[in-house]
């Protein structure tokens, strides 16, 4: 029993960060239809702003709380900044090419926010390690838990919801639907679209470096950790469908989860397992598992 | 295609090439060879781009192909450099033709990322094989040439680089028959309608498929060259951004001429060399830029700098616009 | 296409091509390429300290300034003129810059790399263009096990001994292990040091069992779910490979889940991650350096130039790879003048450097280098383990319990694979 709530309480600590990269990522292609392959350079962004943040309050010896929310607010602030930048300066460019094109575009915005952050934070790892004992150790099922790791659960549920509160009950939400089901139709209602796609982007970016923020305390930030986050969020979001809230939710925890179990139950298995999950669900249902059939032009 | 060239000019444009290499510096040789074989491999990419999708995992066929090779130069010490990019060509298409249908029904971003995510598949089994030397991958035997093994440094990389680049130049010439040829035209209708496609009685399916197993084929032979070319193959050769670079020239070059891909992969070598030397860790900057320069103000690739198309002729390959909405 | 766009391609291109024309040609200098990690992953923990090492070294060197027997300006007289190139990027990447580094740029010689994939694959690339390598660090035994070279050499022992030493000292300090757990990264340097380490634990621990066995992958960072397995196994002893970042943060990810308490941690190669942790690292867990390094270095004149040197120019003591660049370089010195004491004083050819480096042994900061194997081209070395302790005056992580094991205690003798050797009961080794 103790053994399978130790995968359950694994597998949610994992899900969470996941799932608010994931939601970025699928709430950017829903509007925009932009498959963003530097959202993980985002969450990188969003790791070593925090960094910097955190190390900044150290250094004037604030209390870890306080550098805690000064580590998200900054981050929220930059990567706001970022993405809205990003999209008004170099994606509207590029509207109405195929969305091949768009793909390549963010790929090459990956490869110069890659050395752009080795510009600025340097090549070495860094560390913003204050934050991870703000909420002590916790024993739980037999083992002991770092409370930050527990505390981002509910943090990353409260973020899901919040988003899906802003889509469904409030007026800026609807029209961001209706820019994401029929955008044509939109746009003759009287949509300003170019602002819906600035919005959803900017919310984007700032989920991905939220995540990055979330996950700093925990990890050495150094180059490269965006390729991998990439990867994992993209898988999410194909095993969810793409553009699908409830979808990104129901696919982090899936990956989460099935990571958890293979970690201890075939660590041998774990690289695989993710991708196993992808072409398990892609077999039965080839838009992943919330995206509804959309008709389509002849 | 533009309808420009003949394909005798061609293989004399080939022989020049070939020939020059006489002439060049050593070290330039084998950056030559290794632009050679990436350009094969992104020709595939352009191939299959002409029905409207790209792969970002063609890296898997790449390094199916060399892996291929490898194993059985160590098995059974065959060392021939033509037996060996032949066995590359037959090994990525043997792959192609197991995962082309599979994955030919899907379409755009999710082709995209089924192929990347495949190929991340391939790299984590390598990774994991410890015969095949893990992470670290393995070393094989200097190639000959019908029998002559080639003792001067000099004398082994110019073997290398004329097979790398007769073998490519081939490549380029089928390619440019077949992107005339009625299936070439079919391939070009599937990227812009496939349901029409399937409607004059055509399986778009099976046009994709095939385009896949001709890119996956380049990419083996492609996997082969890298192989001979460095002595040493390792699960790299299937990483996603290895596959992302190869997307990458063929952006650059565009769908407009075949020797666009050749200048454009040379290119990304000397730049790659130069700026390892004079701007460590802007190397990948540059490259962004670069490419954002490109899609914006060469939309069809940097072959358009010296092929100037009819107004009006259908515009093929990756970077185009998007059809307007009817 | 707009015409002055074209002009302006077309005039980048030709500037390019200029770039590339005829490299200088250097005369009473000895041209020397180094190629280690300046970004990536390994940068911050092996590549830089190997780049700041060898600064320092070879800055040494042409002042004339270090001690004996290197007392010698640059390499017999001849300055040192160093090219240093990234190595990061991947084994294709660096076969390419390793001709570039001979063909174009015509050094005497390189000397380098860090990473197992790079030295395997670069090796055979040397001995077919007849030009002089020297790799400086990589851990995988099979350079010299699956192929035999005559211009390349590695001046550091493979990462066999790393763990027979280890598994050594745990016997000698009585460390108990009835079940063992262990996590390694799933790339070839974590997976062989694993396989080094049970095969050894298999010949001094025959009753150990392996518990709870994880290989996550490279540069994976968050390491929750694999920390959940290690505690709930609750072996004796936790044994890792992990390095650089994964380490630091598998350690900050650990210590506060109790793994430090629960079980005993042993990390073959952890020396670098010290100063950067500092108090976060736990007491009592034994580590390795890959050789007698660093806070564990034997006193000596050699060591203290190194030491003291070494951290008055970078402001923190040198570690493993700091120490692997220094006697790279010295070992390569020590060739080039004992050539040149046969040739009359010439500048010597490739061929004279390679007879002269074979089967030499030299002083280092480290102990005695021996090319001992592989008929002369793979070094054999002393290695030395210790316990972390806080120092909480000086601020940082002292060593205790140090404990030193000669290279032939260690490392195979000559013509046996290393695994065959760990596995047949590790026969001749010579311990005190």
């Amino acid at each position: 029993m103790n053994f399978f709530l130790t995968i359950i309480v694994d597998g949610l600590i994992q899900a969470s960060w996941l799932f608010i990269v994931a939601l970025g990522l699928t709430l950017v292609f829903g509007v925009l239809k932009i498959l963003n392959i530097a959202h993980g350079s985002l969450y990188a962004l969003g790791a070593y702003v925090a960094a910097t943040a955190v190390t900044m309050a150290a250094a004037r010896s604030l209390p870890p709380g306080v550098g805690f929310v000064a580590m998200l607010i900054s981050v929220a602030l930059i990567a706001s900044a970022v993405g809205l930048l990003l999209e008004r300066g170099l994606l509207k460019m590029f509207y109405g090419r195929d969305e091949v094109v768009l793909l390549l575009v963010t790929y090459a915005v990956f490869l110069v926010l890659e050395d752009a952050t080795k510009l600025i934070w340097g090549v070495n790892p860094i560390y913003a390690t204050q934050p991870y004992e703000l909420f002590g150790n916790l024993e739980f099922a037999g083992l002991y838990y770092v409370g930050y790791d527990l505390v981002l659960i509910p943090i990353s549920a409260a973020i899901g919801f919040a988003i899906w509160f802003g889509l469904n009950r409030t007026i800026t939400g609807k029209i961001v639907l209706a820019v994401i089901h029929n955008e044509e139709m939109s746009v003759s209602m009287g949509v300003r679209v170019n602002r819906v796609y600035a919005f959803a982007f900017a919310t984007g970016a700032l989920l991905a470096a939220i995540a990055g923020a979330l996950t700093a305390p925990k990890i050495s930030i150094q180059p490269g950790l965006s390729s991998d986050v990439i990867i994992l969020s993209f898988a999410i979001v194909v095993i969810g469908g793409l553009g699908s809230v409830e979808g990104a939710a129901v696919g982090a925890l899936l990956v989460g989860l099935a990571r958890a179990a293979s970690v201890h139950l075939m660590p041998q298995a774990e690289l695989f397992v993710i991708y196993l999950v992808m072409a398990g669900v892609l077999v039965f249902r080839p838009e992943g598992l919330f995206k509804r059939e959309m008709a389509r032009r002849i | 295609m533009n309808k420009g060239m003949h394909p005798l000019l061609m293989i004399a444009l080939v022989a020049a090439v070939t020939l020059c290499g006489r002439v060049l510096p050593t070290w330039t040789l084998s950056l030559a060879t290794i632009a050679a074989a990436n350009a094969l491999i992104s020709l595939g990419i352009v191939v299959l781009a002409r029905t409207g999708n790209v792969s970002f995992g063609q890296g898997l066929f790449y390094a199916g192909g060399g892996y291929c090779v490898a194993l059985i130069a160590n098995a059974w010490g065959l060392t021939d450099a033509v037996a060996q990019v032949i066995i590359g060509a037959i090994c990525g298409g043997l792959l192609g033709l197991v995962i082309g249908p599979l994955i030919a029904r899907y379409s755009g971003i999710f082709f995209g990322m089924l192929t990347l995510a495949l190929s991340m598949v391939f790299y984590g089994a390598l990774v994991k094989s410890t015969a095949l030397g893990g992470s670290d991958g393995f070393n094989v035997g200097r190639p000959t040439l019908f029998g002559m093994s080639f003792a001067d440094p000099r004398e082994a990389d110019f073997m290398l680089y004329a097979v790398a680049v007769v073998t490519t130049g081939i490549a380029g010439i089928a390619a440019t028959i077949l992107f005339r040829s009625e299936f070439g035209l079919a391939s070009l209708a599937v990227r812009e309608n496939n349901l029409r496609v399937e409607y004059l009685g055509l399986s778009a399916n099976r046009i994709i498929s095939i385009n896949f197993v001709i890119a996956a084929i380049f990419a083996g032979a492609s996997g082969a060259f890298a192989l001979m070319a460095q002595r040493h193959i390792d699960p790299q050769f299937a990483y996603w951004t290895t596959s992302g670079e190869f997307v990458f020239v063929a952006v650059l070059a565009g769908n407009q001429s075949v020797a666009a891909v050749f200048v454009a992969s040379m290119a990304l070598e000397l730049v790659r060399s130069f700026s390892n030397l004079y701007l460590p860790n802007t190397w990948q900057l540059v490259l962004g830029l670069f490419l954002l320069a490109v899609i914006l103000f060469l939309p069809r690739g940097i072959g358009s700098l010296w092929v100037r198309s009819k107004r009006g002729t259908a515009k093929p390959g990756v970077a185009t616009e998007r059809e307007a909405l009817p | 296409m707009n015409r002055r766009l074209r002009m302006a391609v077309l005039a980048s291109a030709a500037a390019l091509a200029v770039a590339i024309a005829a490299p200088a040609f250097a005369q009473e200098t000895f041209k020397l390429g180094i190629v280690t990690f300046l970004s990536g992953p390994a940068a911050d923990s092996f590549g830089v300290p190997a780049r700041n090492g060898g600064q320092f070294v070879i800055d040494q060197l042409n002042k004339g300034a270090a001690p004996s027997p290197y007392e010698k300006v640059g390499f017999g007289g001849m300055k040192i003129e160093p090219v240093i190139i990234d190595e990061n990027g991947g084994a294709t990447k660096q076969v390419q810059e390793l001709r570039n580094l001979y063909q174009r740029d015509n050094v005497d010689a390189v000397l380098g790399y860090i990473g197992s994939g790079d030295c395997l694959a670069v090796a055979p690339i040397a001995e077919e263009l007849k030009k002089f390598l020297i790799l400086m660090d990589c851990g995988t035994p099979r350079i010299f096990e699956e192929s035999k070279y005559n211009y390349v050499f590695r001046t550091a022992a493979h990462a066999t001994m790393d763990n027979v030493g280890l598994i050594r000292y745990m016997k000698a300090k009585n460390v108990k292990m009835e079940t063992l757990s262990a996590i390694n990264q799933d790339y070839a340097w974590g997976q062989d040091s694993r396989t080094d380490f049970v095969a050894a634990a298999g010949q001094l621990y025959p009753n150990a069992k392996l518990a709870t066995d994880l290989l996550p992958k490279f540069g994976a960072g968050q390491y929750g779910t694999e920390i959940s397995a290690l505690v709930s196994a609750g072996s004796d002893v936790v044994y890792s490979s992990l390095w650089g970042g994964d380490l630091q943060s598998f350690i900050l990810q650990a210590s506060p889940r109790g793994l430090p308490k629960r079980s005993q941690l042993v990390f073959s190669a952890a020396d670098h991650v010290l100063p950067p942790l500092g108090d976060k690292m736990p007491d009592g867990t034994i580590i390795g350096a890959r050789g007698a390094y660093g806070l564990m270095s034997k006193k000596s004149p050699l060591n203290d130039w190194l030491f003291k040197g070494y951290e008055a120019a970078n402001g923190v003591y040198p570690v493993q790879a700091a120490y692997r660049m220094t006697q790279a370089i010295l070992g390569l010195k020590a060739a080039v003048e004992k050539a040149m004491a046969k040739n009359g004083g010439k500048k010597p050819s490739t061929d004279e450097l390679v007879a002269a480096m074979t089967g030499l042994e030299w002083p280092s900061p480290g102990g005695l280098i021996q090319m001992k194997l592989a008929d002369g081209h793979q070094a054999i070395q002393p290695i030395a383990f210790g316990r972390t302790k806080y120092n909480p005056d000086a601020k940082r992580v002292d060593l205790v319990d140090i404990e030193y094991f000669d290279a032939e205690c260690v490392n195979p003798p000559a013509g046996v694979k290393s695994l065959d050797w760990i596995k047949g009961g590790m026969q001749g080794a010579k311990c005190k």
